[in-house]
């Protein structure tokens, strides 16, 4: 896009100036090379969440926004349900509380190499991925209700992992305010099989080592030191979270209707945090929170049972759980009042700064970690939350590398088959459920993650700690 | 609009997977329904994937009625099959991105993103 339309604010903060409906500005947070590669789309997309009601201070886009539903992938709102705020499909998705787990191992580089292959065999074994996959855990209808109301929580108290994971994620594991009542019985009965299943498409599970350390004091305090292991898995609330999004399209789209909400684009779809619909949706995506945070704390539990089988002396620790695609209440300074907000952050990490309550007492004082998946075969990161990101962008950063290219695309261009192969060539062991769909992931159809981080980094939304790169990963 | 609606549904599932491996011996039916034809299309694509979710299945063949904003459905399929039918993406949802439903000339449009 040309960037003459947009205010530079500095090298990595640009403004879309207000025009007709938009009730706030746009701002976009990004390197001058990253916002000229962005479509168009993306800055009329975060023109149009500009012009929902309530909105608080600007509509903004992370790094690696790229073109969405609705909203921008990479899109953060804030709403205030004081002044008539909303809350909307667009600024959730279907993936609700998608997110990415990291846990270290205990265990150093050289140390693991010699049961690599064995151990990403057993993984692949135990962790239930690709379409049509199913877990090994069968619940009933009152059992489903507990997921939803008790997340990762209910997990521990089944016996997957411990008492002291609950610690590293994001609401202690349990997002409060679900209510099982306002999700469908099709919603429930999609997930009687499916907790502790890793899914498709761009979900993962990886085995990586620390590359770089940018700030050593910050990343001993995470326990992590260079070339030690850790394990990451990304993966989402699975059909349960789908199946919400498409009950709520239609009853959005209804209300949109009767509280007369300007839409500019039908994905947006949304309904006054105020009304009754707006609640029963805000209940149900916590809900689907929960369901996402159990999905993780299970598989967490099965990435420990296959490192017990292979390497009984690997000791794995939660270092923190994030969601990327959330609604969540939380308060934030706006002038010079402290506010209640309905933060979106559709494709966005969570980044809270230092001395926030909602992070664990061991990271308080070097805030929380932020947790950036990059691209199978590439490498990823781990930032922690600034007071400068509190400021500028109600405690967010990036999620990922952002696609650059369409998985058609993606496809037409590589052979899943031959990528592997590559990938194995540079010593690093996938996979895949299907072959196809790890073209669809080709490190070359996306953004540079590099790039998108050091942007996160640059414009003080989140700070770099360390560099991880890929030992083995396991894709859906 | 009905055979745009059925041809919609094959459409999506042919990102799925590749829909001529699969055999119709199951039939699934589905109903929904909503006053804009455009919110119906997008009913009728997210009731299928939800049907073929809860059996398991993948859908190669449909037939759609529709009278009084109400959408009679079925689909013939059979049961998942990861190597035989070439499975390719999932299909989290059918959403109301580029959605159209309309008369071109003397044929039906029926359009929509599928989120994948």
């Amino acid at each position: 896009m040309e960037l003459k339309s947009l205010n530079k604010i500095s090298d990595y903060v640009w403004e879309i100036p207000r025009e007709g409906e938009m009730r706030v500005p746009g701002r976009i947070f990004a390197s001058a090379e990253l916002v000229g590669d962005f479509d168009d789309n993306v800055v009329k997309q975060i023109k149009n969440v500009a012009a929902l009601p309530g909105i608080q201070q600007a509509s903004m886009a992370m790094p690696d926004a790229h073109w969405g539903y609705g909203f921008p992938i990479g899109g953060v709102a804030a709403f205030d349900p004081e002044e008539d705020g909303v809350i909307s499909m667009g600024g959730i998705g279907f993936d609700i509380s998608c997110g990415v787990r990291t846990m270290r191992t205990g265990m150093r580089r050289e140390e693991i190499a010699p049961y690599l292959g064995k151990l990403v065999d057993r993984l692949f074994a135990i962790v239930p991925a690709g379409m049509g996959s199913e877990g090994k855990i069968r619940l009933n209808p009152r059992q489903i209700d507990e997921v939803l109301t008790g997340g990762a929580q209910w997990a521990v108290s089944q016996g997957y992992g411990y008492k002291e994971d609950l610690r590293y994620i994001e609401e202690g594991g349990v997002m409060g305010g679900a209510d099982p009542a306002q999700v469908s019985d099709t919603a429930k009965k999609r997930q009687f099989r499916e907790v502790g299943t890793l899914g498709s498409g761009n979900h993962y599970l990886e085995i990586q080592y620390v590359a770089e350390v940018y700030d050593e004091k910050i990343a001993e305090e995470l326990g992590l030191f260079r070339d030690d292991v850790v394990i990451s898995v990304h993966c989402g609330s699975r059909a349960l979270g789908h199946q919400i999004g498409t009950d709520y399209l239609k009853t959005l789209a209804e209300a949109s209707r009767r509280y007369n909400i300007p839409v500019h684009e039908r994905e947006l779809v949304c309904a006054p945090l105020n009304s009754p619909e707006g609640r029963r949706y805000f209940s149900a995506v916590c809900a689907g929170i929960n369901c996402a945070l159990a999905n993780r704390q299970v598989i967490a539990h099965l990435v420990r049972e296959a490192f017990s089988d292979v390497i009984p002396r690997a000791r794995i620790s939660m270092l923190y759980d994030v969601s990327h695609n959330t609604c969540k209440v939380e308060e934030h300074p706006v002038g010079n009042k402290v506010k209640r907000l309905f933060i979106h952050r559709k494709g966005s990490t969570r980044a809270f700064g230092p001395g926030r309550k909602e992070i664990p007492e061991e990271y308080r004082a070097i805030g929380q970690p932020v947790l950036i998946g990059g691209t199978m075969g590439t490498c990823s990161y781990i930032l922690v939350g600034t007071e400068s990101g509190m400021k500028q962008a109600f405690g967010s950063a990036c999620h990922g590398a952002g696609r650059a290219m369409s998985r058609t695309q993606a496809k037409k261009r590589w052979r899943g088959d031959v990528l592997l192969k590559e990938l194995a060539d540079k010593g690093i062991i996938i996979r895949a459920h299907s072959y196809s769909g790890a073209a669809e992931e080709a490190p070359g159809a996306y953004k540079d993650v590099t790039a998108v981080v050091d942007a996160t980094h640059n414009a003080g939304l989140a700070k770099k700690v360390v560099m991880v790169k890929p030992m083995a990963c396991i894709k859906g | 609009m009905e055979e745009a609606f059925e041809n919609g549904a094959k459409a999506m599932f042919s990102v799925i997977a590749d829909i001529n491996a699969v055999k119709p011996s199951d039939r699934e039916e589905v109903r929904c329904e909503a006053e804009d034809p455009e919110i119906l299309f997008v009913e009728w694509l997210n009731s299928l994937l939800s049907a073929a979710h809860l059996s398991g299945e993948l859908f190669c063949n449909f037939k759609v009625e529709i009278t009084d904003h109400k959408l009679k459905g079925w689909a013939w399929g059979e049961r998942l099959d990861q190597e035989r039918h070439h499975v390719m993406t999932e299909v989290k949802a059918a959403t109301y991105s580029m959605l159209k439903v309309g008369r071109e000339g003397d044929i039906y449009i029926a359009q929509c993103i599928v989120d994948v």
